[in-house]
């Protein structure tokens, strides 16, 4: 099963394209980063997969198959906008009535629970409010909706050392508790490090790699010798991305089954997630994307 | 994923207190500087308090819930450091209750250790006195470790 699958998608905003051609299947269960400069389009790709955007181009699809923004669609998902959107005047307690009222499924026991181990007043206008426990409150909202897929933008840009590990810390113990798929985006990748087992790295509106992050440690390694040899070596390689000095090189290169051995003089080092993302968003033109098992090509049927 | 699951209460502190009895006898830390994979660091964590004794075949370790709202990593992260030590032998998950240990990798009981740990502090003072330094101390240590094994490898005809 898919949390989120997508073919040839785009967004046009007047003649620009913020988003094309994305093809690209995260499985359930999984942690996906959705990582990329300001501007690639990470939040056009949110607002697609949440149903606030209509598609210019291609299709989206959410928890196996139903179509974003339907009904069943918007039932399972529950989205937190950037910096944390709330009513600055409403309490806590009436944002809790508000969205009991607004959602067909809404565990008010656990949002009460949450908010008083948090230690989040009740009756206080939300403005009053530190942005740790805005962000914890919009958090608990969300999860109240029991939803199958939590998709959050940015949720810690605002937020200090101590309140992002207690977000992530309520996200990944709901994560333990239901197996809830979530997916979030963030420019900053070593704050997803820890969670993500998942990445999806956008740039200049399109998807340039999506895996398992395992996938992607294992299929990659930086290889550095002597830069006199770079070139020949490089004809026979996938290198993504090269750092040359006069006399060394480093090579960040992909691996296969067919890579052979590494040559006499070079030696290779694993690579760790935030090498391989900056060598990619380096390097436009490489991609490193799913092969065939893990991605359905053909046209996804829609279903209601 | 259910492993672990502790029983939903309407947030009853008492409740969810009583849930997690009995708590494991160590906790999780992180290193982020270190470079080590974080399933791998707790591993390594749960082979070190085997070896020192903190742990000891039918104890718990730290629930899945319990590691992740802690440490604020993956779940999936947790599970693979357990299916790591299940594989190694060392752990076996019994289903609705955790995962434990069943095997130790120390011989030796606690107050042997202890005895241990008194004369090589005996011997690092020695050695501190000679005018080693740290650095000095460990490799002096890890020759000897080496040479140690190779001649008990030698002895018991393993290459």
């Amino acid at each position: 099963m898919n949390a989120v699958e997508t073919n040839g998608l785009g967004k046009r905003y007047g003649n620009a394209w913020a988003l094309r051609e994305c093809t690209l299947a995260i499985p359930a269960g999984h942690v996906a980063a959705l990582v990329g400069p300001n501007g690639a389009g990470k939040s056009t790709l949110l607002n697609l997969v949440v149903g606030l955007a209509a598609p210019s181009a291609g299709i989206v699809t959410v928890l196996d198959g139903q179509p974003a923004g339907s009904a069943a669609a918007l039932d399972g998902i529950a989205f937190v906008a950037q910096d944390a959107p709330l009513y600055r005047n409403l309490t806590p307690s009436e944002m809790l009535h508000l969205t009991r009222n607004l959602n067909r499924r809404f565990d008010e026991g656990y949002a009460k629970a949450r908010l008083r181990d948090l230690g989040i007043p009740l009756e206080r206008k939300a403005a009053k409010l530190s942005g740790g426990q805005q962000s914890q409150l919009a958090l608990t909202l969300a999860l109240a909706r029991r939803p199958q897929l939590l998709v959050l933008d940015e949720p810690m840009a605002m937020l200090d050392p101590l309140a992002r590990h207690d977000f992530m810390a309520t996200v990944m113990a709901a994560i333990a508790d239901d197996g809830l798929s979530v997916l979030l985006s963030s420019h900053v990748l070593t704050e997803l490090e820890r969670v993500a087992d998942f990445l999806v790295l956008v740039s200049h509106g399109s998807v340039q790699v999506a895996g398992a992050v395992d996938d992607l440690i294992a299929s990659h390694r930086v290889l550095t010798g002597p830069a006199s040899e770079a070139d020949a070596y490089a004809e026979r390689q996938n290198v993504v991305h090269a750092q040359r000095g006069e006399a060394q090189a480093h090579m960040l290169v992909r691996i296969d089954a067919r890579t052979g051995p590494v040559p006499p003089g070079w030696e290779a080092h694993p690579v760790s997630l935030e090498e391989l993302t900056l060598a990619y968003l380096r390097e436009p033109s490489a991609a490193w994307l799913p092969g065939p098992g893990a991605l359905r090509l053909e046209p996804i049927e829609v279903s209601n | 994923m259910t492993i672990d699951k502790p029983p939903r209460s309407e947030g009853s502190d008492a409740a969810s207190a009583a849930a997690r009895q009995p708590a494991s006898p160590i906790a999780f830390r992180l290193d982020p500087a270190s470079g080590v994979p974080t399933y791998l660091q707790l591993v390594q964590q749960v082979e070190h308090a085997l070896r020192l004794g903190y742990l000891k075949p039918g104890d718990q370790l730290p629930k899945v819930r319990d590691a992740v709202a802690s440490l604020a990593i993956n779940p999936n992260t947790v599970l693979k450091a357990y299916r790591d030590l299940e594989t190694k032998g060392l752990a076996a998950g019994r289903p609705g209750q955790g995962t434990f240990i069943r095997a130790t990798l120390s011989r030796v009981a606690l107050p042997e250790l202890a005895e241990l740990r008194r004369s090589l502090l005996l011997w690092l003072a020695t050695a501190g006195a000679a005018g080693l330094d740290d650095d000095g101390i460990v490799a002096l240590v890890t020759s000897a470790l080496r040479d140690f094994r190779e001649r008990r490898g030698v002895a018991e005809g393993v290459a």
